[in-house]
């Protein structure tokens, strides 16, 4: 009983730990450190690794997922005789919450979970002891770039996905279903407003790129150096920002939606 | 050159990233940049106003032009007051113009059908629409329906 009870205890303490020190390593590598520690053409590469390459990955998600939500809206609207109010449906969806969220879960999947084994990788080798040894700080040169990085391209895949999904059902709506072209724009530009609906979906992209990319700088920056280490801290990773980014979405959706 | 080709391709996501949003900004949520200036405003007061928001639309002849800025209570005769901005465009409304709140389909949105009259002078800013006609509350209209039957039999 009493061991159960120290157990706890231990987890409790060491779950606290690595929140401070993840805080820590964000504020170390978000302050500014001087003239000339900003390194732009790293974080371009950065930008390259994390944004470009998850691009394909995001199009193709956003263009079916649009496909879906089309058909699926239709066979429930039908019955109420409102097929008209499809692209409401499907933009209001998209900008809200599918947008920010599924982009963030395939971003923690195929952004998020290759900073952690490359972090990791750099540890395992022992290339951030080296920095350091050169008198480079490792925070900066490599945290710093990299968390940029995924807190800019994440709201540019968000909008890219939503873009690309309302497209993906104005196909389904107009080409395969023959709803009016009029009707599902029209509607659409009547209900959507761009503060309430684009810009409040951008600010939900940006914290969840925040979120999920801090977690997968800090779990490769924590990891064991052993090959086992850096798999359980990739998993980690991907467990860890999918769970964030629902949990705050409902935060962030009850502050910004929650009609109060 | 392989610098060269990161960066092109990061300045193209970026742009692509951009341009999403600009296209979502004028395609999807229809936003207007010029709508600020050309526009007058008039007032009607209703009866009841059955769910009509501001921004709803104006509508002369199913076309729009314009939309309800603002909706309060007239605390003196406890009627809805409506205002609207109509573009200035729209400035030949005759001062015998007459409002009614409509429904767009059977369970669509509230907004406001203009009909011209037959004056010769024209409504002016802040001119109130003498002639309205409130929106058809379901629930009244039924227990209107309910109680002709009821005499009836």
């Amino acid at each position: 009983m009493l061991e159960r009870l120290q157990l706890l205890g231990r987890k409790g303490l060491s779950s606290i730990e690595a929140l401070g020190s993840a805080s820590l390593l964000l504020w170390h590598s978000l302050s500014w450190g001087g003239p000339g520690s900003a390194n732009f053409s790293d974080l371009i590469r950065q930008l390259f690794a994390v944004g470009v390459r998850s691009l394909s990955i995001i199009a193709v998600a956003g263009f079916f997922v649009g496909m879906v939500l089309g058909l699926q809206g239709y066979t429930i609207l039908v019955d109420f005789g409102s097929e008209a109010a499809l692209g409401t449906m499907v933009s209001l969806t998209l900008l809200r919450e599918l947008g920010p969220v599924v982009t963030a879960l395939l971003f923690a999947g195929r952004a998020g979970s290759a900073l952690t084994a490359e972090i990791g990788l750099m540890k395992a080798t022992e290339q951030l002891s080296a920095m350091e040894m050169m008198g480079v700080d490792p925070l900066k040169r490599v945290i710093t770039p990299r968390l940029w990085a995924g807190i800019i391209s994440m709201p540019l895949l968000a909008v890219i996905f939503s873009t690309v999904g309302i497209w993906g059902g104005a196909f389904v709506a107009i080409d395969m279903l023959g709803i009016d072209e009029g009707a599902y724009w029209g509607n659409m530009q009547a209900s959507v407003e761009f503060y309430n609906d684009v810009i409040k979906g951008v600010i939900k992209s940006i914290a969840f790129g925040w979120v999920v990319t801090w977690i997968a700088v800090y779990q490769g920056y924590a990891s064991m150096p052993t090959s086992e280490g850096i798999g359980k801290a990739t998993t980690q990773t991907v467990v860890i920002s999918s769970l964030a980014v629902l949990g705050l979405d409902f935060v962030l959706t009850a502050v910004m939606f929650g009609g109060v | 050159m392989q610098k060269r080709s990161i960066e092109l391709t990061v300045g193209a996501f970026v742009v692509i990233g951009i341009l999403a949003l600009v296209l979502m900004a004028l395609r999807v949520s229809g936003l207007s940049m010029s709508d600020a200036g050309d526009t007058y405003t008039i007032k009607a007061r209703f009866e009841n106003l059955g769910g009509l928001n501001e921004r709803a639309k104006v509508s002369m002849a199913g076309v729009t032009i314009g939309r309800v800025t603002r909706v309060y209570l007239d605390k003196e005769w406890y009627s809805a007051v409506v205002e609207m901005e109509i573009t200035k465009d729209m400035s030949t409304l005759t001062s015998d113009t007459s409002a009614a709140i409509l429904t767009a389909g059977l369970l669509g949105e509230k907004y406001i059908g203009l009909t011209v009259g037959a004056e010769d002078d024209y409504l002016q800013e802040n001119d109130w629409i003498e002639d309205t006609q409130s929106a058809l509350v379901l629930e009244e209209l039924i227990g209107r329906f309910l109680f002709s039957k009821a005499e009836e039999g």
